[in-house]
């Protein structure tokens, strides 16, 4: 097996006086979709935060297709080739729908076919294109969002609860885009508290609990057995659906 | 090819278009529409006052950075042409010089200012400007012998652009073809180049990131924009082109001192007329620092006016005597923030 294209090896990052993440282990695989999974609050959000350096590990190593990122500002991270999308969309309501797209691109250009395969999987977008972006209802916000890390051909995309409140058929639409992303040969690391989906989607699983990566596995290992789901992360509660 | 001019930002409402027309044709046609000293200063502060505000909404507006320094800016190019002037002699090269240096100037300091506080949180990078500038002040005050104190400086600019200067012996259309009016004219081209100037950068891509970091600076940071990069920049666009605006107050003045271009009064002036045109939108400084300076000129007249309309009645004389027209300013800009919160711009464009 090659090389993952992102390696966390005891990361530490603390946030004010709370001690979040105690010591990360993860390997992200290239070309298949990890998914990160874990009750609300055991720090995979911080985790991708850390990576994008927001948050500052105080300790450990992240190596990113081969560098070091751990001490890089996050500019230079996002320009190395990480596609990120927050949990909170954070999409610039007042510029077009296109000028979000645009300053997505770090070529600041966007290639025609790229932006047909984007509209194809969210046709709202092609709608609303030169509308602005603060009028879009929560399902489209996510779509942009998405798309906005889509928009160029990433070395990883960090992809931060995308079903999170959406509505079932906007699910439905988000996922499938999310697919083709995987077919594309793409490197994703997923947060995902929709285990249907997650399913799905996801080759290999790392579960967190209490700020550390706790099991890694096959996505099939996981989801063919429903006491280890009950054991590491009570999915019978919010996953049978 | 307007479209081009406004760099694709058309004013999107027709009310707003026309109103910026009338402007726009007024000032222009200014010095024979409206003859007269008086009228044509007011008119030519209008423009000065144009250019210093669309600067100023350039950093408030699309920059979403409050800073308290941007008379000083508007004080340095006002100071460089009169340095110059003053110590250089009255030349065009004195006065290219003085115009150069004051722009160099206002980008170093925003610079420095730039680089050691916009780091920092909003209000720390407030904070300080308001302590650089204050600091200036007393400076240019202090200074006498170089800046002539609180008395200010008069100086002397080429003689082409004074009143002595007369290019056509007849007057057109009764104004004399004089320097003023050639003076008015540069100060007149210089305010609309410079805001056309602005409107383009403005929607250049780096206008769209400076918006895009206003909004949600950690989600420019994460798609890979240095912020501190971008405020800077902004910082130093916004220095260079309210300097500029204050070497064209000076030209047309032929005197500075602190009062005029330096104090804070100018500061909260420039924040209302912003705020009252709209923020974020270039077009909204147009329209209030027009109606800002013309309010300032002519409110205590019409007030005149209108108490001797109302002579004989109980109380309302009084309230309209022209001594209290500051209140009535007052109570125009609580009323217009209160029904127009997003400017007059804003307010139009949802209206459409």
């Amino acid at each position: 097996m090659s090389d993952p294209i992102l390696r966390l090896e005891g990361v530490q990052t603390d946030i004010a006086q709370y001690h979040i993440l105690q010591g990360v282990d993860l390997d992200v695989p290239r070309g298949k979709v990890t998914m990160l999974l874990g009750r609300n609050g055991v720090g995979k959000t911080t985790t991708l935060r850390t990576i994008m350096g927001h948050w500052r590990a105080k300790a450990g190593r992240i190596t990113f297709d081969g560098a070091d990122i751990t001490a890089r500002p996050t500019p230079a991270i996002a320009r190395s080739g990480i596609g990120f999308v927050p949990e909170n969309m954070g999409i610039f309501g007042d510029l077009t729908v296109e000028e979000n797209m645009v300053l997505a691109a770090v070529s600041g250009r966007i290639d025609p076919a790229r932006r047909d395969w984007i509209f194809e999987a969210f046709p709202p977008l092609r709608t609303f294109w030169k509308g602005p972006a603060g009028t879009l209802s929560g399902g489209q916000k996510q779509m942009l969002s998405i798309a906005r890390a889509m928009i160029e051909e990433r070395k990883l995309y960090l992809i931060d609860e995308p079903t999170k409140g959406l509505a079932p058929a906007i699910v439905t639409t988000m996922a499938r885009a999310l697919r083709e992303l995987k077919e594309a040969g793409a490197s994703i690391l997923l947060v995902e508290q929709n285990f249907a989906v997650a399913r799905a989607l996801g080759d290999l699983v790392a579960v967190m609990d209490d700020g550390r990566v706790i099991w890694t596995g096959e996505m099939a290992e996981l989801a063919g057995d429903a006491g280890l789901q009950e054991r590491l992360m009570g999915l019978s509660m919010e996953g049978g659906h | 090819m307007i479209a081009t001019l406004l760099s694709g930002d058309a004013p999107r409402s027709r009310v707003l278009s026309v109103l910026l027309l009338v402007v726009l044709v007024c000032l222009a046609l200014a010095p024979f529409l409206f003859p007269g000293t008086r009228s044509l200063d007011t008119a030519a502060r209008i423009c000065v006052f144009i250019l210093l505000v669309a600067s100023y909404d350039l950093l408030l507006g699309y920059g979403g950075i409050v800073s308290f320094a941007h008379t000083m800016f508007f004080g340095m190019g006002a100071y460089g042409v009169a340095l110059s002037c003053e110590f250089l002699g009255r030349s065009w090269g004195a006065l290219a010089f003085g115009i150069g240096a004051g722009i160099v100037a206002a980008i170093a300091t925003a610079f420095l200012i730039g680089l050691f506080s916009l780091r920092v949180r909003a209000i720390f990078f407030a904070m300080i400007t308001l302590a650089v500038a204050s600091a200036v002040a007393v400076l240019v005050s202090q200074l006498s012998q170089i800046t002539g104190g609180e008395d200010g400086l008069n100086y002397q600019i080429p003689r082409a652009l004074t009143p002595a200067f007369k290019f056509m012996e007849e007057p057109v259309f009764g104004v004399r073809m004089n320097g003023k009016l050639l003076n008015y004219y540069v100060v007149f081209v210089g305010a609309l180049v410079g805001v056309l100037f602005l409107l383009r950068v403005v929607n250049s891509p780096f206008g769209r990131v400076l918006q895009a970091i206003r909004e949600n600076d950690f989600r420019a940071e994460a798609i890979g924009y240095r912020v501190v990069q971008y405020r800077v920049a902004a910082t130093c666009l916004s220095a260079a082109i309210a300097a500029f605006a204050g070497a064209l107050y000076a030209i047309w003045l032929r005197y500075v001192g602190p009062s005029t271009v330096l104090s804070m009064e100018i500061m909260l002036d420039i924040l209302l007329m912003v705020v009252i045109g709209g923020m974020g939108t270039i077009y909204g400084a147009v329209l209030g620092a027009t109606l800002f300076v013309v309010a300032q000129n002519y409110l205590q007249e019409l007030m005149g006016l209108a108490e001797g309309a109302f002579e004989g009645l109980p109380l309302l004389p009084a309230l309209l005597s022209p001594d209290r027209w500051l209140l009535w300013l007052g109570l125009l800009f609580i009323l217009s923030v209160y029904f127009f919160p997003t400017g007059i711009v804003g307010r139009l464009r949802d209206g459409r």
